[in-house]
């Protein structure tokens, strides 16, 4: 076989299982070779489901899967060149860590030896050498998603398919798994899509973040871009790390949105690519970790915005603080105030205090729709 | 290892502060299990008398007269023959019972129109009384013009009894297999054979022989849908029915003793199967 390129391009993906309700809505996005990238999304949002069309679990109602060129569609998973890794791992519960990874090559007929050889590398690569005779019940989670990596590795794809991968574990082993995955990805070299509900997980490991709601893509790119730059009021709900309000435009000037409620009339947002007129109602960003709190009466520059608000309730974070306050109205707005400033003038519940930010860091967000790509 | 003999202890009750209603269910359960295996062993015992052995106690001398007796004689029918048809029987039984069970478990991991249908068809014969449900088919020979005989149609009859059984134990066995391992060797790659071959089969191993066991047993000691189906030849049950009607010796309990062991000894065998499998697939984590 030629070098197969592990690129892979979506077009017009879509499934239905009864021909009424889409799971898949048209979906389009390409996935450069050799990146990690995760689809994250809650659960039912079908993000699943192109993993597993991906895989060739499942047929696509419509669309096509493309993969270093050539349309899979079709295809069993091992002409396609794509491994997967079940949630919980399906490890054959009858036989031991070698033969479970020595599984493929037994499939394809190699001799016992010819498997065991090629095994043992890949056993020695997951750190296994001790646990190779185990079976899987008597291994832990950690060491099952090991065994699971290398038994899927071991096919030699140019896509590997990690359904939930981290969702077995417990939280301390996630974050080390974590850690495996990512050198293992590296090591390989190969493309490796990993879906999950937890954006920490997505953030941490991806090159490219895929966010999903009902079927649809809502953005995808480079994990900072998508937590930093949120398109819209569900992808900066969802990564969090972000305020989101909304309000009705009063004017546009030189570049700046301002608002007609009172109580946001101190807040001043740049343009940005939107185009706003007079009247509409924009949501609006801004990172928690922007925001200042200073006591009333405190002077500030006129390049800043504030709400004036009364602090919900204080969270102690070890490295920050989380204060919540009642700004705005229904929406949920939190300060991250560094651990070190915050102790210096620690609020109490009930204090009034202003929540002030640069006012050139703030974003307009699209209105919620879906990206067409 | 050693936290678990602690487990136990702890869970154990400690000596001596057992209350009343211990010594009340355990006197319970020996008169249980008096009443259960007492009637087997009397005819045990009075099978190893010698020839001045009568059918009741007490007692008459020690021997294996009367063994000899079942198998030489001709007067006590042909014991040889039955025993021989039963355990063919059997066997067969056996086989189809757990050849189609499973298949059966596969088609029903999904649901399919009309499978609710299918299913209470296949169970509706354990609701049919044994004997009615012979005649039944020793009728429906004979209005098709077969002979019936034991590989025909008793093995029809028997196979209504043992097929639902198997096949409600074969369910209970396949809903512990997850999907997952299917997708996943299909996945790396396996044929639909392959996976049967490497996965299936060997996963549900222990049902497997569960379900065999049940075939051989129901098959080997069944009578009512044998009664009027196995034709002009006897099975081994028949055999006893009919020696009970018209031999009055030991040897009749000597038969008992007999097949009695027989079963016990299939019945070890299955069972050594299963913990020898599992044993096995421990015995390579050490």
């Amino acid at each position: 076989m030629a070098v197969l390129r592990g690129d892979i391009e979506l077009a017009g993906l879509t499934k239905s299982y009864d021909g009424v309700h889409t799971v898949v809505q048209g979906i389009n996005l390409k996935i450069p070779d050799g990146a990690y990238c995760c689809f994250l999304g809650p659960s039912g949002c079908g993000k699943t489901t192109i993993l597993r069309m991906i895989a060739g679990h499942e047929d696509p109602t419509d669309g096509e899967i493309v993969i270093g060129g050539e349309n899979v569609v079709g295809l069993p998973p091992v002409a396609r060149g794509t491994a997967m890794m079940f949630q919980s791992y399906a490890l054959f519960p009858h036989l031991s860590v070698r033969d479970n990874i020595a599984f493929a090559l037994r499939i394809r007929g190699l001799s016992k030896e010819d498997r065991y050889r090629q095994t043992d590398a890949m056993i020695e690569k997951v750190r296994l050498t001790e646990l190779a005779d185990r079976l899987p019940a008597q291994l832990s989670g950690g060491q099952q998603q090991r065994v699971a990596l290398a038994r899927a590795a071991i096919t030699q794809p140019r896509v590997l398919l990690l359904d939930e991968p981290l969702s077995a574990l417990d939280e301390q082993l996630r974050v080390r798994m974590r850690v495996e995955l990512q050198s293992m990805q590296r090591d390989l070299g190969i493309t490796f899509i990993h879906v999950t509900h937890s954006q920490l997980e997505a953030i941490a490991l991806a090159d490219m973040v895929v966010v999903m709601d009902r079927g649809e893509i809502k953005q995808a790119g480079p994990a900072r871009d998508v937590y930093a730059t949120p398109r819209d009021r569900y992808v900066a709900e969802f990564l969090g790390g972000q305020n989101v309000f909304s309000g009705k435009v009063d004017a546009v000037k030189d570049d700046l949105v301002s608002f007609a409620a009172p109580q946001m009339q101190h807040i001043a947002v740049p343009v940005g690519a939107s185009r706003v007129g007079k009247g509409d109602t924009m949501d609006v960003a801004v990172r928690r970790d922007d925001v200042e709190l200073v006591r009333p009466g405190v002077e500030l520059t006129a390049d800043k915005s504030w709400l004036s608000s009364r602090v919900l309730a204080v969270e102690y974070q070890g490295n920050f603080v989380k204060v919540m306050l009642d700004a705005t109205g229904s929406d949920e707005f939190v300060a991250y105030i560094p651990e070190r400033v915050f102790f210096r003038d620690p609020y109490t519940i009930g204090d009034v205090v202003q929540a002030t930010w640069p006012s050139h860091l703030a974003r307009l967000l699209a209105k919620t729709t879906a990206l067409t790509a | 290892m050693a936290d678990v003999r602690a487990t136990k202890r702890a869970l154990a009750p400690s000596r001596g502060s057992r209350p009343w209603t211990f010594y009340l269910l355990a006197s319970l359960f020996t008169c249980y299990v008096i009443a259960l295996y007492g009637p087997m062993i009397c005819i045990y015992i009075l099978s190893f008398q010698d020839v001045r052995g009568g059918l009741v106690f007490p007692m008459k001398g020690l021997s294996l007269h009367w063994f000899i007796d079942l198998f030489t004689q001709v007067r006590t029918g042909d014991v040889k023959g039955s025993f021989d048809r039963s355990i063919k029987l059997a066997i067969l039984v056996t086989v189809i019972t757990v050849v189609v069970s499973f298949m059966a478990a596969m088609a029903f991991r999904r649901r399919f129109p009309g499978d609710n249908i299918v299913f209470a068809l296949m169970i509706g014969s354990l609701v049919a009384p044994g004997l009615v449900l012979g005649i039944g088919v020793g009728l429906l020979f004979n209005a098709i013009g077969i002979d019936t005989s034991p590989y025909g149609s008793a093995l029809g009859a028997q196979l209504s009894w043992t097929l639902p059984f198997g096949v409600l134990v074969m369910f209970a066995v396949m809903s512990r297999f997850n999907p997952a391992w299917e997708e996943a060797a299909y996945d790396l790659g396996a044929s639909a054979w392959q996976t049967i071959w490497l996965v299936f089969i060997p996963v549900l191993a222990p049902g497997l022989v569960a379900v065999a066991l049940f075939g051989f047993t129901l098959s080997y000691d069944e009578f009512a849908r044998t009664l009027q189906t196995a034709g002009p030849q006897n099975t081994l049950p028949l055999e006893i029915w009919s020696m009970t009607l018209n031999v009055t010796s030991p040897s009749l309990y000597a038969l008992g003793t007999v097949t009695t062991i027989i079963s016990f000894v299939i019945i070890g065998a299955a069972l050594g199967t299963i913990v020898l499998i599992q044993k096995r697939r421990g015995a390579r984590a050490t």
